[in-house]
Order: structure tokens, then C-alpha cells, then sequence
């Protein structure tokens, strides 16, 4: 994976709590074999109305969403199903981070594992960005820190070694696989 | 020594290296659980990187989201219908045969929903750890096991190292005490529980369900409980294994045998919260005073007992959304509502006792006209049992659809759904817009309750149907 620093984009918000990831990604979509390709069925049933249209005040759908990589989204975005399908679609669809004041924990492994950074702020500053659709912000991941137009800077948790991983390309299979030799001495010890 | 959480107990045992500021725990792996919808990523990645399944002794696999529950299609007399499916139903038959992994495939007798199939072959034990790509892999914690759902990349992890990096999640005891009313379910009462705690309330931890009532609970119906965790956004559930998680596994396929069952069962016993043990946050439920619960919203958390009527959240724009979807308003009772659909089945409600307590409503009655019935067994073990005692006749003859095992309705990923505009009672797990199929409107409930809401045509009080 490519090393990532700085996220600077418009926002795009939608407010809306516990945006489970059947909207983010319907089941129907989920037999698909590979990961690519799903950012075309992202929010496929809030982005298109029964014949298929796109519907036109649906927020992907507006001409000021165009080229958006930040995703601003209610409390608890991510909730449900496992499935990684979900932050495949939004990165595939163009999105690199996620804020909100929320973020459930399967959704927010599988992200952090996709390059989709999970960024989780305070009421207020959740509340502002809400209310300040479009604004153009940073995700700086080297400083855990989130810019605001305003020039104030909002620091986010993020799993250190989950920062470390993307901030420097590092796959964490090739971490697990370096850990080999205490696998084997644990096996040995449980009797596993 | 401190007082240690069950927990605690559990993580402890399973720590290849301990967390630190760092990094994470390496944390092992005792059994992975495949299926076709999750898997064939992760396959491929192994592929990319030319790497084995570490333990494919730990691995096992089987086939239950895709696939269709029509037995023509499903052994291959027609075509399976959706293209898709057959396809990742094929690509988990070659995985499977090129990396060497056990697989419960199409034709094979234990085939059936992959929490369902873990435990009734005894392959999920009380003091394992226990992962799959999917989230309902909570159910498995009813045994004392941690067990918990992950993403594609974590499947390619734990097949190639049986290990994955985890932080040590905190700690919520859900203390329930009081004797359940006839005709309330344990679906009634982990639907309060996801009401109370909310649907991200238990971010974060993992649940141990504790009490009186708990402990009163069959396995099927602890098996219940902790496949709801997930909906209260809970990592995982946990129940201590006892006598009767002991008497469910002993003689089970894959459970130890003789002398390792002797072995097994002296170190089960020790897995349970120490007195005075700590936990992070602790929630009370009184389960006396519990109804048969429904929900009325667009997800888990969003029910009400079949005698109370849907909240009124003035100026809750988001309450009022989910009532618009649903077609519902606030002020109405659910008993009473019409609906089209019935579903009995999933990895919450398709077990054997879910079978048998839907059965009793239904003997000798019909579906109310123009409402159809679709009653899927979680296994196909399952579904032999239920033929052996008859319930498939008793199914039949009320007017209902007796299929082969699978996710089937639940998620509709294999075709069977729920129309546009529809209203569905499910004993499924969620509610959400759509899960059903696009405009569905998903109302969960008790087996029980779904089947007297099939007679009447109505969501209807299975207290009225008691015998």
C-alpha cells in the first residue's frame, strides 16, 4: 500500500447516525470475487431510485460532491456486517477518510486496512463540520490532527501501529509473518 | 492474584505477544470459520504472495450466504439462477481444494449457516477463540468462547498466521435476573437489551451476559442472545460455560472424546468470571416484567413490546425518517400491523428449538391468505431432525415454503426476498433499509411471534397461541 500523510479535500456530510454498511454496501453486491471495481454501488439504494435513475438530491449525486475525499457522516457510521466490501466501495469511489464521532469497530479495522482513514472527533467539531458542508479540510495523519478552514487544528485517536502501518506503506501481514518464530514457541507452549 | 473477568481469562490464554503503546496483540487463533461471500479475497491474496494456510487443521469451511435454499437449484438439477453466486460458490470449491481446507460444501450433509454448523458439530468450545468474516460470529461466545467477526484482510491474516493484531477491548456485564414470561423468547429479551444499551453502545467491549436468567437458558437460546451482541455494536458476547454448555457439546462430533473430554472439561469449568472480578461497565435487566418485543425502525434498536406503541420523538428527524421507510407512524401499536411476509429462519432463530416452538403455533393452523411463509433451517442437520419429528409436515400444511438450509432471507443475497413496500416478520438480526431487498420493510420478532403474526396475517401476541 502507498504511504499516506495528508488528506486535504472538501467534505461531504451526511448526517444521519448509524449509516450501517448494507447502505454503504447492499448484500447483492457482495458476490463479487474480487475488491476492485465497488465504488460504482456505493450507497447503490439511496443513490438510485427504482429505475435506476440517479436521484437528484441525494448527496453523492450533487455537482459540488464531485472529486470529495472526505465523508463526514452521523454517529456510529459503519454498524452491521463485517463485510469489507464497505470500505472498499468508499475508497474505490474516491474516499480516504471518514469522520465522525463514532465509528464501529468492525468498519473501523477494515478501513484503517484499506487506506480509508477512520477519523473520530468531538461533538463540537462534529457539529461544525455538519454544519459546514463542503468546507475544505486536512486529515494529517503524521500528527494525528484535523485542520479546520479556521486554521484550528483538532487532534484524533488513531491505533498507533495502524498510523505507523499507513504512514509508512507497511502491510501488516508482512508484520505478522516477521512474528513467526513466536507463533511457533506459543503452539509449542499451549500445546497447539 | 487479581480477580479476572472471563474475559480476561480468555484474551490472556491467547496472547502470542501482548499489547503494548505500539503495537497491538498478536493475538492466536484456535478456529477459523470460512464461507463463500468473505473468503475469496483473502484466498487470492495468499495466492499473490505464494504463501500456505498455516493451519488448515483449524480451518473449516462451508457455504451458507450465496447459495439458493431451492433444492433444484442448489444440487445442481437447475441452474443456480444468480450467475454471481454460482461463481463464488465455485471459487470457494477451488480455494478450498488448492489450499486444502476442510470444506462443508453443496452436497455435503453438515453443510448449513456457518454459527449454526460450529457448535452442533462441537467444533466451538468453551475456552477457544473463534473468527470468521462475518459479524454474527458473536453467537459462537455462548459457549465461553471469544469470538468475534473481521474483514477479508483479517481472513488472509489468521489463514496465513492464525493470529491477528488486536487491541484489548473493554468490558460490559449485562446482569439479567427475573424468570421470563411464557411466550417471551430469549429474541425478546436481547431485542430489550439492543433497545437499552443502543445500537452503538456496546462499541468497543464485549458483552458477558450474567444472571439468573442467563443462566436458565438453554444454548439455543444463549446462542440467540449472543448473535444479537453485534447489534448493540459489542466486539463480542460471552456466556460461562456450565453444566448445560457441557451437556449440549459431550458427544458432539468434533468435541474431545474420553480421555481429552475428561481433560477439557476439568479446564472448562475454571473459565468463568472470578467473584469480585471488574468490569469496565455493568447494565441491569429485570426480565420479569418483559413482552414479546418487535421492531418498528430501521434498526435493531428501534422496538417496542407488542403492547406499547411507537415512540414519538418530536423533532427527531432521524426517528421520523425510519417511520417514514417503514411506513409506520408514531402513536400506532404493532399488534395489528398487516403484513405479507414471514421468514423463520437465520444464524439467530433457524436452530432446532426455534423450529419446534414455531411448529407449535402453526400445528393445525394456516397462514392467513395472501401471506406468504418461508421457513429455512439453519442446517441441513437441522433440517433432517425437523423431518424426523415432522415439523416440515406441520410447516407444509399451515401454508408455508420447508427449504434447503441457509442465510437465504435474512440478507436475500441469494434471491430469496422481501418485495418493495412488503412488511416482513423476521427472526433474522436486521432491520436495516433494504436488508431484505430494496424498499423491504423488515420487522423482527420471536420465532413464536412470527408464527402466530403468519396465521393472523397480522403482527399478532403468540400469547394468544399458547397451549
Amino acid at each position: 500500500m502507498d504511504p499516506i500523510r495528508t488528506i486535504r479535500s472538501r467534505t461531504v456530510v451526511m448526517p444521519r447516525p448509524n449509516i450501517d454498511t448494507d447502505q454503504i454496501m447492499p448484500a447483492r453486491f457482495l458476490t463479487t470475487t474480487t475488491r476492485e471495481g465497488l465504488g460504482q454501488h456505493l450507497f447503490a439504494d439511496w443513490r438510485y431510485d427504482a429505475s435506476g435513475q440517479p436521484v437528484a438530491d441525494f448527496v453523492l449525486n450533487r455537482p459540488e460532491a464531485a472529486g470529495c475525499r472526505i465523508l463526514v457522516a452521523g454517529r456510529n457510521i459503519g454498524c452491521g456486517s463485517s463485510r469489507e466490501h464497505a470500505p472498499w466501495g468508499l475508497y474505490d469511489y474516491g474516499f480516504r477518510a471518514v469522520i465522525s464521532t463514532e465509528i464501529a469497530d468492525i468498519f473501523r479495522n477494515n478501513s484503517l486496512k484499506n487506506g480509508l482513514l477512520p477519523v473520530i472527533v468531538d461533538e463540537a467539531t462534529h457539529g461544525w463540520l455538519i454544519e459546514h458542508p463542503g468546507a475544505e479540510v486536512t486529515v494529517d495523519l503524521e500528527r494525528s490532527a484535523l485542520g479546520l478552514p479556521d486554521g484550528r487544528e483538532v487532534s484524533f485517536p488513531i491505533e498507533a501501529f495502524a498510523r505507523y502501518c499507513l504512514l509508512n506503506g507497511v502491510d501488516e501481514l508482512g508484520y505478522l509473518e516477521s512474528q513467526s518464530a513466536a507463533i511457533r514457541a506459543y503452539e509449542a507452549e499451549a500445546g497447539k | 492474584m487479581t480477580a479476572s473477568t472471563l474475559f480476561e481469562k480468555l484474551w490472556r490464554a491467547h496472547e502470542v505477544v501482548p499489547e503494548t503503546a505500539d503495537r497491538p496483540a498478536v493475538l492466536y487463533i484456535d478456529l477459523h470459520l470460512v464461507h463463500e461471500v468473505t473468503s475469496p479475497q483473502a484466498f487470492a491474496v495468499l495466492r499473490s504472495r505464494g504463501l500456505p494456510v498455516r493451519r488448515r487443521d483449524r480451518t473449516v469451511g462451508t457455504m451458507d450466504h450465496s447459495t439458493p435454499t431451492r433444492a433444484d437449484e442448489l444440487y445442481g438439477r437447475v441452474p443456480i439462477r444468480l450467475e454471481s453466486a454460482a461463481r463464488q460458490v465455485r471459487e470457494l470449491e477451488k480455494n478450498a481444494a488448492e489450499f486444502g481446507v476442510e470444506l462443508l460444501g453443496i452436497e455435503h450433509p453438515d453443510r448449513g449457516i456457518v454459527h449454526i454448523i460450529g457448535p452442533e458439530l462441537g467444533l466451538t468450545q468453551p475456552g477457544k477463540t473463534i473468527v470468521c468474516g462475518d459479524s454474527h460470529t458473536s453467537t459462537h461466545g455462548a459457549f465461553g468462547a471469544l469470538a468475534f467477526g473481521i474483514g477479508t484482510t483479517e481472513v488472509g491474516h489468521v489463514l496465513a498466521t492464525q493470529c491477528l493484531l488486536q487491541r484489548k477491548p473493554r468490558t460490559l456485564a449485562v446482569n439479567v435476573t427475573g424468570r421470563l414470561a411464557p411466550g417471551v423468547t430469549a429474541k425478546d429479551l436481547v431485542l430489550a437489551i439492543i433497545q437499552r444499551l443502543g445500537v452503538g453502545g456496546g462499541t468497543g467491549h464485549v458483552l458477558e451476559y450474567r444472571g439468573a436468567t442467563i443462566e436458565a437458558l438453554s444454548m439455543d437460546e444463549r446462542m440467540t442472545v449472543c448473535n444479537m451482541s453485534i447489534e448493540a455494536g459489542a466486539r463480542a458476547g460471552l456466556v460461562a460455560p456450565d453444566e448445560t454448555t457441557f451437556a449440549y457439546l459431550q458427544g458432539r462430533p468434533r468435541a474431545p472424546q474420553g480421555a481429552a473430554w475428561d481433560a477439557a472439561l476439568a479446564a472448562w469449568r475454571g473459565l468463568r468470571s472470578d467473584p469480585g472480578a471488574r468490569f469496565d461497565r455493568e447494565l441491569a435487566i429485570d426480565a420479569s416484567n418483559l413482552q414479546p418485543m418487535i421492531t418498528y425502525g430501521t434498526n435493531p434498536g428501534m422496538s417496542v413490546g407488542l403492547d406499547e406503541a411507537i415512540p414519538a420523538k418530536g423533532g427527531d428527524a432521524i426517528h421520523a425518517k425510519a417511520l417514514e421507510y417503514m411506513g409506520l407512524a408514531a402513536g400506532q401499536r404493532m399488534r395489528g400491523q398487516k403484513i405479507e411476509v414471514v421468514f423463520i429462519g437465520s444464524c439467530t432463530n433457524g436452530r432446532l428449538s426455534d423450529l419446534r416452538a414455531a411448529a407449535g403455533v402453526l400445528r393445525g393452523r394456516r397462514t392467513a391468505p395472501g401471506v406468504k411463509l418461508l421457513v429455512v433451517p439453519g442446517s441441513q442437520r437441522i433440517k433432517r431432525e425437523a423431518e424426523r419429528e415432522g415439523l416440515d409436515r406441520v410447516f407444509v400444511e399451515a401454508g408455508a415454503e420447508w427449504r434447503e438450509s441457509g442465510c437465504s432471507m435474512c440478507l436475500g443475497m441469494n434471491g430469496d426476498l422481501v418485495e418493495r413496500g412488503a412488511y416482513c416478520v423476521s427472526t433474522s438480526n436486521r432491520n436495516f433499509e433494504g436488508r431484505q431487498g430494496v424498499g423491504a420493510r423488515t420487522l423482527l420478532a420471536s420465532p413464536v411471534t412470527a408464527a402466530a403474526s403468519a396465521i393472523e396475517g397480522r403482527v399478532a401476541d403468540p400469547r394468544a397461541f399458547l397451549s
